[in-house]
């Protein structure tokens, strides 16, 4: 049970970080009001809230890759972890003190986004529930991808990977902003073979209760949420190594 | 009884040797101060010690238990306090020492405790409230030496503790340390040699993987027939290298 006690620590690093604050929930917020208003004023069906809603908090979710990344490798760099590794400490207790409270983050996170959509017009529903539950599978793949480029990289390449790319590349490739089949071609293929794609119809099917849709999604998911954590585990037992 | 006994402690690196067929013994309450030019095969000792790294052949025995066989038993009895200040920024300095305690197992009683004993001997209370992350360069070191301490090691590893500090900083943080002389087992890798002449009972010094020469300051400058301790290091650490 040692992992509570870097979860605990996981858990106020994380929202201490007024960085943290500013881009998982600040920016998120602002694009989905962006948005809604161009919407009001040009309307377009993707921008419409009840799809606009459910892919803005997966977009918000994959800057935990971000946070998580960075605490592992500032962790690693000031040699937090080196100090803790002199302790009886075992390896799961690393890494579910990482991943655990990430976990409930995200869920809040999720939480407002949904929340500040209903403010801008989304209905509730008690199929938000749902979504949140099924928001779970799809936090772990961004939490484990931090916690894999956080063994791994060092704080300022965590940035540019983290921050820049994979948030970049996600969110072209989620069918968030635009559809992804009006691309077509390799790039929809691409789309459709990673996880992010699938996160974003899996929210847009549970909010509107499109249930037969759900299960192709969700094994997508859950499918790169097992293989994710299973990369971050050897990733962090091969930096733990190295050490 | 010894506190650190290595039997041809040997650590290989592809086809470098870390270190070469240590045989080192330190005894219990001592304050041993490991010297060493870049490369010399310190960092690796203390990470064989402290059980960072297995060894590739050999042993070492702290405090009867072995860092092979049991490495779980040797973690219980040490704590290192690395080079770089090895906080967590956000936390506070009271919250950081909590943490430490609850994963030494502290009960919530036992831990305020030492968090006290500890606050006290560091002169730590004007900042308990602040994220340690705010601290001074000095303040940091401070709080890296008690959060090791705080899980009350019986032998405790010291990687240049006064590095980059100013000299007022170094010299209250030297008074720390000497404080700990007899109450507990301490190993401090230093590259300065006054550091080492005035905190340390006795001297290593290790070059190529080996070790050179092991003695008082005073013992090492008759030695090599040196008048100072800088003197004797560099003439035991350029003829590793002949």
């Amino acid at each position: 049970m040692k992992f509570t006690v870097l979860g605990k620590r996981t858990w106020k690093e994380t929202l201490r970080d007024p960085l943290n604050l500013a881009f998982g929930l600040g920016f998120p917020l602002v694009i989905l009001g962006l948005l809604s208003a161009i919407q009001a004023n040009v309307p377009v069906e993707l921008f419409r809230i009840e799809q606009l809603g459910p892919g803005v908090t997966v977009f918000g979710l994959s800057f935990m890759t971000l946070f998580s990344a960075l605490l592992v490798s500032k962790d690693r760099t000031s040699a937090l972890l080196l100090r803790l590794y002199t302790t009886p400490l075992r390896p799961a207790d690393y890494i579910l003190g990482y991943l655990l409270p990430m976990i409930p983050i995200a869920l809040l996170q999720t939480g407002v986004c949904y929340g500040f959509a209903m403010l801008l017009g989304l209905k509730w529903t008690v199929r938000i529930l749902l979504c949140l539950a099924l928001s779970i599978p799809t936090a772990i793949i961004f939490i484990t991808m931090g916690l894999f480029f956080g063994s791994l990289l060092n704080d300022k390449q965590v940035g540019g990977v983290c921050g820049a790319l994979l948030t970049n590349l996600s969110a072209w490739l989620s069918g968030i902003w635009f559809d992804v089949a009006l691309v077509g071609g390799a790039f929809k293929k691409l789309a459709a073979l990673l996880p992010f794609w699938h996160g974003v119809e899996l929210q847009r099917a549970a909010y509107a209760g499109n249930y037969a849709a759900i299960p192709s999604h969700l094994w997508w998911v859950l499918g790169y949420a097992v293989a994710l954590t299973a990369l971050a585990v050897w990733a962090f037992l091969h930096q733990m190594k190295k050490n | 009884m010894n506190a650190i006994e290595t039997k041809a402690l040997t650590k290989q690196y592809k086809d470098v040797t870390a270190v070469n067929n240590l045989e080192l013994t330190v005894r219990e309450g001592e304050l041993f101060a490991l010297l060493g030019v870049n490369g010399a095969g310190k960092t690796t000792t203390i990470k064989m010690l402290s059980c960072l790294t297995k060894p590739t052949s050999g042993d070492a025995i702290l405090l009867g238990k072995s860092v092979t066989g049991e490495p779980e038993a040797v973690k219980r009895l040490i704590a290192v306090s690395p080079q770089e200040t090895a906080v967590a920024p956000k936390l506070t300095v009271r919250e950081n020492l909590e943490m430490m305690a609850e994963i030494a197992d502290c009960d919530k009683t036992e831990g305020k405790a030492r968090i006290q004993r500890l606050s006290e001997a560091f002169g730590l209370e004007p900042v308990m409230k602040k994220p340690a992350g705010k601290l001074s360069g000095g303040w940091q070191r401070r709080l890296s030496i008690a959060l090791a301490l705080i899980i009350e090691p019986k032998i405790l590893f010291l990687d240049e503790p006064t590095l980059g500090l100013d000299v007022l900083a170094r010299s209250e943080l030297w008074e720390v340390i000497r404080d700990l002389k007899g109450k507990i087992t301490v190993i401090l890798t230093t590259h300065y040699m006054e550091e080492a002449e005035a905190l340390s009972d006795r001297i290593g010094v290790m070059g190529a993987g080996h070790l050179l020469c092991v003695g008082t300051a005073e013992e090492l400058k008759a030695q090599t027939g040196k008048e100072t301790l800088e003197e004797a290091f560099i003439a035991l650490a350029k003829g590793a290298r002949k």
